[in-house]
């Protein structure tokens, strides 16, 4: 499941990456997916609402940098892919917006933290329904291990092992770029 | 904002807040009716009846697809086919359906009420499909989202409501959800056709005649004359009804030049409206459809699980 994000009195908060380090993390993913896919040819993004969709942009911008072009972007809200409706309710709804046909196409699935792997799988079955990629690959800002399916990130930013009642929390500011990502303990 | 009702039987119970989560998910609902495949597992295996008493095409069917397209199984049950024609009564066949276990049931009645009657007597979610001149939320909210779509807000709108209020369970729903939104009502009708104490109801001016109605409105809406509700004849003839309270090109230009024109359908041409606004740029009958299949996606999939969140 992903993580909330409510603050609440008496937790021991610890820091686990700042801004400049969010960024080198993600500078670093940039290099990786470039490296890895041989170039832009067929590489798009999709972040996951919300959280995923302002790092997937921050990744376009890094690998404009980069490479000098711009990859389409798409945003995908799970809500209406989740297995939990019986067990947590329906939630708010979110819009996805996927402007481009995902067939053939190289899709990296930006999250922020990986948990569960219940909102990836949720993610992946979206993504079905916009045709079919020629493979998914997954960044994630954090890794915190606890998987209850088979499920594993291509690209990390930093690797956290946590305990399962523990909390990552990451931030964005009014503009949605990332503050910080810290770690609450119960 | 956690929606926390079980039934949806009338927008009076829904405050602000609950309303604003519902069109705001119906908008979320819309981009998946704009996919190649129009159809997410949301509801997978959850039954909805579909129970009408009173004839219906396009509320049935809306309803009908907003279940399918959240993978949900739907079944419709029509007056003709059912055995309320041999004579069961309403609570039994209630009872009979609830043996099947369903986890919604989308009733429209032609009783006033039957709804709450109805959600007193079984455990699974009820939708209110319309119930006879009480309420018909879905179609509330549906104006609501189609006159959003227009303006971006609802509040500090002036929209007329033109027709037999008396009879309209249209009506009432969109004066309690667009009271709740702040805009203000002005309903007009042949006196026979507005009910005493209307202004009671909500945010409305009763208008003794169409123009003060319409007169630099934002939004009209248009009632169908329901002759098969009406005991007596409340009007001399449509002749003469369609003179007095028939929207056409002329009268039109009282309202804003941008002003939307709705009408819950179905229409009677020339009686209530002109084919030339039926088919003019200003009117969004067609519009009012399309987003009465994401509103019902909406309602479906908020009542499920509603009310057992903590």
């Amino acid at each position: 499941m992903r993580t909330a994000r409510e603050d609440s009195m008496s937790q021991v908060e610890t820091l686990i990456l700042d801004q400049p380090g969010i960024n080198r993390a993600l500078t670093r993913i940039a290099h990786e997916i470039l490296e890895r896919n041989k170039g832009t040819d067929n590489l798009v993004l999709v972040g996951i609402r919300t959280g995923g969709d302002h790092l997937a942009r921050l990744l376009r911008d890094k690998i404009q940098e980069i490479e000098g072009k711009s990859l389409p972007l798409g945003i995908v809200d799970v809500t209406m892919y989740r297995d939990d409706l019986d067990s947590r309710g329906p939630r708010p709804v979110g819009m996805t917006d996927i402007a481009f046909s995902l067939t053939g196409e190289k899709v990296i699935l930006v999250d922020e933290v990986l948990f569960t792997g219940r909102t990836i799988r949720a993610a992946l079955d979206a993504l079905m329904d916009f045709g079919r990629p020629r493979n998914i690959q997954l960044a994630v800002l954090i890794d915190r291990g606890h998987r209850e399916l088979p499920i594993r990130a291509d690209y990390v930013g930093r690797n956290l092992p946590t305990a399962r009642d523990e909390k990552i929390l990451v931030t964005f500011d009014a503009a949605h770029l990332p503050i910080e990502v810290r770690l609450v303990k119960p | 904002m956690v929606f926390r009702h079980k039934h949806i039987i009338a927008l009076r119970d829904l405050n602000k807040e609950e309303i604003e989560l519902l069109l705001s998910t119906a908008e979320s609902m819309r981009e998946i009716n704009g996919r190649d495949i129009k159809k997410v597992p949301t509801l997978r295996g959850k039954t909805i009846i579909n129970l009408f008493y009173e004839s219906s095409t396009r509320t049935r069917t809306s309803f009908e697809i907003a279940g399918k397209r959240l993978s949900a199984d739907t079944v419709n049950i029509a007056p003709s086919n059912s055995s309320a024609t041999k004579g069961e009564t309403l609570a039994d066949t209630a009872l009979n359906l609830l043996a099947m276990k369903p986890d919604i049931i989308v009733m429209r009645h032609a009783v006033s009420g039957s709804h709450y009657f109805l959600a007193n007597k079984v455990n699974c979610s009820i939708i209110n499909a319309g119930d006879g001149a009480h309420e018909h939320p879905s179609q509330g909210l549906l104006d609501m989202l189609t006159i959003k779509d227009k303006f971006g807000r609802l509040d500090g709108l002036k929209v007329a409501i033109v027709g037999d209020i008396t009879h309209s369970r249209v009506a009432r729903s969109d004066i309690q959800g667009l009271t709740k939104m702040g805009s203000q009502i002005f309903v007009a009708g042949p006196p026979t056709m507005v009910p005493p104490g209307v202004e009671k109801l909500g945010n409305v001016v009763a208008c003794g005649t169409m123009k003060e109605a319409i007169q630099d409105a934002d939004v009209i809406i248009m009632l169908r004359i329901q002759q098969e509700r009406q005991g007596k004849t409340l009007m001399p003839n449509t002749r003469e009804y369609s003179r007095y309270f028939g929207l056409n090109p002329v009268n039109l230009k009282l309202a804003k030049p941008d002003a939307l024109v709705m009408h819950p359908g179905p229409i009677n041409r020339g009686v209530e409206m002109s084919s030339y606004v039926v088919d003019g740029p200003q009117s969004h009958i067609l519009k009012q459809v399309e987003n009465g299949v994401a509103v019902r996606m909406a309602m479906l999939y908020h009542v499920c699980g509603g009310g057992s969140v903590e």
